[in-house]
C-alpha cells in the first residue's frame, strides 16, 4: 500500500492526472445535474437529480482535497481558478442538460462507469484514493439503481418514450466512450496498481450497460463504427464548457472570500 | 504543581459531551449515535483531537457539526480542540448505535436495514412504516429531502414517510 509520500515523481504525476480527471468530471456533471433542479418531469426526479448533484460535488471536493494533500492548491482554488484548457473532464459531462431523456441517458452511462471505476479503485495500491473509493461506492449504488430503473421504464414504455431514449443513447454513446480516453500515464497507473486502466474499465462498462440497454429494448450502437469523443482529458473541450465555468465561477471572481 | 490534582479530561467525558452535538437535520440524534465519530485523542495538556467521517461525501451538515463539536468540547475546559474530517474509516448505516436507531424512530424515520456491506434493492422494499408499523409499503424514490433519506408510501395508513437510507 502506498501513501502520498511513497511515490516517485512519475507516480505522483500519474496519480494527480487521474485525480484531476475524476474530480473535474464530478464537478462539471454535478453542476449540470444541479441545473435540473426545478425542471424535473416529476417532483421525485427533480429531487433525485438535485441529490445526485450534491453527491457529485461532494465527490469532487474529496478528490480536490486529496490533490491538495499532494501539494496542489486548495480545493476552491483548483475548482474555480483554472483556465478552461486545464480542466480534464470528458465531453459527455460538458453538454447542456437538454431534455430529460438526454440527462437521464448521460446519468446512466456515466454513473455505471463511475460505479465500476470506484469499485476498481477501492483496491488501489494508492491507499488514500482507495479509502475515498470505498466511500463513494456505497453512494453510487443509489445512482445506478435509479438510472437502471428509469432506463428500463422509458425503454419499455409506450408512446414516444422508447424513441426518445433510443435517440439519446445514439447521441450519448460516442460521448460516453470519451470517458475512457487513455492518458500517457496508463502504463504507470497499471504497473503500480494505482488503477487498472481505462481500457479495462471500458470493457467492464460495456459488459454492464449492454444487458440493461438490451433489456429495455434498445438497439446498441455499433461500437466499431462509432468515433469516441476524445480530447477532454487533454484539455480540448466542447464549446459548452467555457460558458459553464464562467457561470460557475461568477461569484468567486467577484469576491474570492465570499461565504455562504 | 501537585500532579494528583491536575485536571485531566478522559475519553468518556468527551464522548458524553459529544452526545450534546446533534445532527442539525435530526436534532434528537447525536454525532456519537450517528456513528460518525471515529477517533478521540486527548494529550497531557488536555488538547482534544476528534476524528470524524462524513455520512455522505457531500453532506452540508459536516461543517456545522464540526464547529459545534469545537464549541461543546471547549466548555470542558479542554485545551485546543481539533476536528479532522477524513475517510480513514468509511461510514455506513450499520454504524448507527441502537440508541441512534431508537432516536431515528422517535423522529419519525423508518430505519435502515442492517446489511453485510452490500445494499441490495430488497433492503428498500416493504420497509416498516414508522407511523403504523405496516410493511405494506412501496418505495417511491431512493432520493429524498437530504442525501441520507429515501421516500416511501404506506398503503395501510396512506401516508408518505422517509427512511434513513441503508448505505
Amino acid at each position: 500500500m502506498n501513501g502520498i509520500n511513497d511515490f516517485t515523481e512519475i507516480q505522483t504525476e500519474a496519480a494527480k492526472n487521474l485525480l484531476y480527471r475524476l474530480a473535474d468530471d464530478q464537478l462539471i456533471l454535478g453542476h449540470r445535474n444541479s441545473e435540473c433542479t426545478g425542471l424535473g418531469p416529476i417532483l421525485e426526479e427533480d429531487i433525485a437529480f438535485s441529490s445526485m448533484a450534491q453527491d457529485k460535488l461532494g465527490h469532487s471536493q474529496a478528490l480536490y482535497q486529496l490533490l491538495h494533500n499532494m501539494g496542489e492548491k486548495d480545493p476552491d482554488t483548483i475548482a474555480f481558478t483554472r483556465k478552461v484548457n486545464e480542466y480534464k473532464c470528458c465531453h459527455l459531462v460538458e453538454y447542456p442538460i437538454g431534455e430529460y431523456d438526454f440527462s437521464l441517458m448521460r446519468h446512466f452511462l456515466f454513473d455505471m462507469s463511475e460505479a465500476i471505476r470506484f469499485n476498481m479503485l477501492s483496491s488501489s495500491s494508492f491507499e488514500p484514493l482507495a479509502k475515498i473509493a470505498r466511500k463513494f461506492k456505497g453512494e453510487l449504488k443509489y445512482h445506478t439503481m435509479h438510472a437502471v430503473t428509469w432506463i428500463n421504464q422509458l425503454g419499455t414504455g409506450s408512446g414516444e418514450s422508447p424513441f426518445r431514449i433510443q435517440k439519446s443513447l445514439d447521441v450519448c454513446f460516442p460521448l460516453a466512450l470519451g470517458i475512457f480516453e487513455p492518458s500517457k500515464y496508463e502504463e504507470t497507473l497499471i504497473s503500480e496498481k494505482i488503477f487498472f486502466g481505462e481500457k479495462a474499465l471500458q470493457e467492464k462498462w460495456l459488459e454492464a450497460v449492454i444487458p440493461v440497454l438490451k433489456n429495455a429494448g434498445l438497439v446498441i450502437p455499433d461500437i466499431e463504427n462509432v468515433t469516441a469523443a476524445y480530447g477532454g482529458r487533454e484539455g480540448i473541450h466542447t464549446e459548452y464548457l467555457k460558458p459553464l465555468i464562467d457561470e460557475m465561477t461568477e461569484v468567486y471572481k467577484i469576491d474570492t472570500g465570499a461565504e455562504w | 504543581m501537585n500532579e494528583k490534582n491536575k485536571y485531566k479530561i478522559d475519553e468518556n467525558t468527551v464522548r458524553e459531551k459529544l452526545q450534546e452535538v446533534m445532527d442539525p437535520e435530526i436534532p434528537k440524534l447525536s454525532v456519537v449515535d450517528l456513528g460518525v465519530i471515529t477517533g478521540i485523542q486527548i494529550d497531557d495538556e488536555n488538547n482534544v483531537s476528534i476524528t470524524m467521517t462524513p455520512t455522505f461525501a457531500g453532506c452540508p451538515a459536516v461543517e456545522y457539526m464540526k464547529n459545534d463539536i469545537v464549541e461543546k468540547l471547549s466548555a470542558l475546559k479542554a485545551g485546543v480542540v481539533k476536528v479532522d474530517v477524513n475517510y480513514d474509516v468509511q461510514w455506513n448505516s450499520n454504524m448507527i448505535t441502537d440508541r441512534g436507531r431508537e432516536m431515528l424512530k422517535e423522529s419519525g424515520f423508518a430505519l435502515p436495514g442492517k446489511h453485510n456491506g452490500l445494499v441490495q434493492i430488497e433492503l428498500l422494499q416493504n420497509v416498516e412504516c414508522p407511523f403504523c408499523g405496516s410493511k405494506q409499503t412501496d418505495l417511491r424514490s431512493t432520493f429524498g429531502p437530504t442525501q441520507c433519506r429515501a421516500i416511501h408510501y404506506c398503503n395501510n395508513c396512506l401516508q408518505s414517510f422517509e427512511q434513513f437510507k441503508p448505505v
